[in-house]
């Protein structure tokens, strides 16, 4: 059992936790992530670590209610014991000196792309930062994003803060403006899809760390298998960050729907 | 010793009947549930043997001079030992007779394949041209009757010899292992990367031919001798082998398992609605996905083709049907011949109505405008020359493709050995296939770490990695106390 030791609201569906596990608060590195269970009859889903606290001994993760399970983790409270966290899972992120880095990142994504712009700004990067949400309400992390990156660009869909524009409007305008030696991003599906067309269009290497249906997170099962330069990958074991050139995101996005109906069908569980 | 065959009870026993009314009594028929009834239900298929079948049928063993049955045992148990002790009425001394060699008797009564083991050297079979006698059965009913009768025997545990073992992974080597070193004196301590202990025997293998209170019975029993269970900590992960040997521990023993599923990389395998084995058995066995209290998700295919000849895909298939399937397929390249699913499942298998498409090798799967499988192309096969396993090898029949209607396909190949200890441990040596090297004492290139079961052999059966466990725990021993 794992005890949330405190919680924050980003916004109306997006909370932050901090959660009791200081054997994983000690072991994990940047990129790595968890498979939680909220309680016993709870399903397995991956969870990127936000950041962790080894001395209070504690992870921090950011969760979007999306559906049943999410909803469910992010309805609990401080105090309340959540049934199993494990982990930490999947390969670090390779972290050196590059030169520039753009870190682009988008809705709860921001979150587990924080722990990576902090690694690569200590390893010495110029490290740009663009983060995108809708609304200005669904910016996250700002501030904290700020103290480690060397700018902070901010795209809106709405234009209420920051720029208007998608993500890669932001992206973009940093490769025209200086030489980048390499992109990190995080973020929806969809979203991860088109700035790595746009960085393949610059040849720009970029590295896309991927979240998808998992039931073990530790290679045993192939739910998350998704094809990379043409070959069928496990993001548990094999990942979750991978040259986002080579990913098939259109098969990946087709997979991430795999359960589609039936979980529409548990939304009575969350009261929908 | 019980299992001495000169004891006088035994040698009276010998005489109470004549070998040719021994032999002539006919082999036991298992209480099942009626097929048409048990695809539909979770229980338990085989109901096991009554009293009175279970005493017949001990009559039927000849009590041999000597036993070749017990060659054919991975961890050679003391078979006449344990039969004779079911005739003469004495059920609790022949489950203490089977403990002595192996730590999971009921598991293994249901799940070993007996008919490629001790069954298929029993003389009857062997010498007199009958059908062997029941060892399985036999050793199910001792191994049940003692657990019903709620005077479990917990070994004696000797005074702690103050030295601390580690084991990775609670599956039935990891469990063998624990067992016989708690009974060595020694503190052991199993780590299992799931949230449930049990390993193969929960995630894998279903509860209509391996209950889950079956596999809890036997790790309760353990508990008792004092062997403790840290769930969901990962070694190489959560905790690295240098962190054990921080915390104190001697030695490690893994025995992590196989993990990766492999899947055929053929075209349209990524499609939804096809998915391993593992991940559809994992779902309905360990996460309870058919159960509505559930939260996670399982699509109840109705059209659905396994493919594989094992007793993965024989669990796989029945599974389906049980979820609903109106039509549930088995796909096997080869012909039932060289099928490696125990005997009794094949033919459970047919009984409750699953289709066996023999000599069929997937080529292409079809999805539809969402992305689900709805078709997948075949190709007929024909047995050619014996290949390096030494059976047929299958030969395409050129131009021989058909088309089947599916919406759930279930990829039953193989697996490939978990990667996570092997690639976390500095100076460990690993295969090219990725199994962990080990010698014949099951001692890893890191002498303090030992190996065993499908992280050794890639992927083999549950008796031959409580084997395993068994002879890792014995050299373990010897090389801590040496």
């Amino acid at each position: 059992m794992n005890k949330i030791v405190s919680k924050e609201n980003f916004s109306e569906n997006v909370i932050k936790l901090e959660i009791e596990a200081p054997l994983i608060a000690k072991a994990r590195k940047a990129g790595h992530f968890v498979i939680v269970r909220v309680w016993e009859k709870g399903e397995r889903i991956p969870l990127t670590i936000a950041g962790s606290d080894e001395k209070k001994g504690t992870i921090t993760l950011v969760v979007q209610k999306v559906g049943v399970t999410s909803t469910k983790l992010c309805n609990m409270n401080v105090g309340d014991e959540i049934a199993d966290v494990v982990g930490p899972l999947g390969k670090a992120t390779h972290i050196e000196k590059f030169g520039t880095v753009v870190c682009a990142g988008g809705g709860v994504g921001v979150a587990p792309l924080l722990p990576i712009v902090e690694a690569l700004k200590k390893a010495g990067n110029r490290v740009i930062t663009v983060l995108a949400a809708r609304t200005k309400d669904l910016i996250i992390m700002e501030s904290q994003m700020r103290q480690f990156s060397d700018e902070v660009i901010i795209m809106t869909d709405d234009g209420s803060y920051g720029k208007k524009g998608l993500v890669t409007t932001g992206v973009e305008e940093v490769i025209n403006r200086e030489k980048v030696d390499l992109c990190v991003t995080i973020g929806p599906a969809i979203m991860m899809k088109f700035v790595s067309l746009l960085t393949k269009k610059y040849e720009l290497p970029t590295v896309a760390s991927l979240n998808t249906i998992m039931v073990d997170g530790t290679g045993m099962c192939g739910a998350c298998r998704i094809t990379v330069g043409g070959k069928t990958k496990f993001v548990c074991v094999d990942g979750p960050e991978f040259d986002a050139h080579q990913v098939d995101f259109d098969e990946m996005l087709m997979r991430m729907g795999a359960y589609k109906e039936e979980e529409k069908a548990d939304l009575y569980k969350i009261g929908k | 010793m019980a299992e001495d065959r000169n004891e006088v009870w035994r040698d009276e026993l010998r005489k109470t009947l004549k070998n040719k009314e021994r032999t002539d009594i006919p082999r036991v028929r298992m209480n099942e549930l009626n097929a048409s009834y048990r695809a539909h239900v979770r229980e338990e298929v085989n109901q096991g043997l009554t009293e009175e079948q279970a005493l017949m049928e001990s009559k039927r063993c000849l009590d041999c001079p000597n036993p070749s049955c017990m060659t054919g045992c991975p961890v050679s148990i003391n078979i006449p030992g344990f039969i004779k002790n079911i005739e003469r009425g004495n059920f609790l001394e022949a489950a203490k007779v089977l403990k002595q060699t192996s730590t999971l008797p009921a598991v293994c009564g249901r799940v070993c394949p007996q008919e490629k083991q001790c069954e298929s050297q029993c003389i009857y079979k062997q010498k007199l041209g009958k059908e062997a006698v029941a060892i399985g059965y036999l050793e199910r009913f001792a191994a049940d009757f003692e657990r019903e009768s709620g005077k479990i025997s917990v070994p004696e545990i000797p005074a702690k010899n103050g030295k601390k073992v580690a084991v990775v992974g609670s599956g039935p080597a990891g469990l063998s292992f624990a067992g016989d070193m708690i009974k060595k004196g020694y503190e052991v301590t199993v780590f299992e990367a799931l949230h449930e202990i049990g390993g193969v025997l929960k995630y894998g293998i279903p509860e209509f031919r391996l209950p889950n209170s079956i596999v809890d019975v036997e790790i309760q029993n353990l508990a008792k001798m004092g062997v403790q269970f840290v769930k969901d900590c990962i070694i190489g992960k959560t905790l690295s082998m240098d962190d054990l040997k921080a915390q104190g521990f001697d030695g490690v023993f893994v025995a992590s398992g196989a993990g990766l599923p492999r899947f055929m990389n053929i075209k349209g395998e990524n499609l939804i609605g096809i998915l391993s084995s593992n991940e559809y058995l994992t779902r309905v066995n360990l996460m309870d996905a058919s159960n509505e209290e559930s939260d996670t998700p399982i699509y109840k295919g109705k059209k659905v083709a396994v493919v594989g000849g094992g007793n993965t895909a024989m669990d796989s298939v029945r599974t389906a049907l049980r979820l609903g399937a109106s039509r549930a397929m088995i796909i096997y390249r080869r012909s039932e011949d060289e099928m490696p699913a125990r005997l009794e499942e094949v033919k459970h298998a047919k009984e409750e109505g699953v289709e066996f498409l023999t000599l069929h090798n997937p080529i292409e799967y079809v999805g539809d405008e969402k992305g689900r499988v709805c078709m997948m192309k075949v190709q007929k096969m024909e047995l050619g020359e014996p290949d390096a396993s030494g059976r047929r090898s299958p030969v395409p029949v050129e131009g021989a493709i058909e088309e089947i209607e599916v919406d759930q396909v279930i990829v039953s190949v193989g697996v490939s050995p978990n990667p996570l200890v092997p690639n976390s441990v500095d100076g460990l040596t690993v295969s090219p296939k990725g199994t962990i090297v080990v010698n014949e004492s099951m001692q890893s290139s890191i002498p303090t770490i030992f190996a065993g079961g499908d992280i050794v052999r890639g992927g083999a059966t549950v008796i031959l990695a409580m084997g395993d466990g068994r002879a890792a725990a014995k050299a373990m021993d010897e090389y801590l106390t040496k």
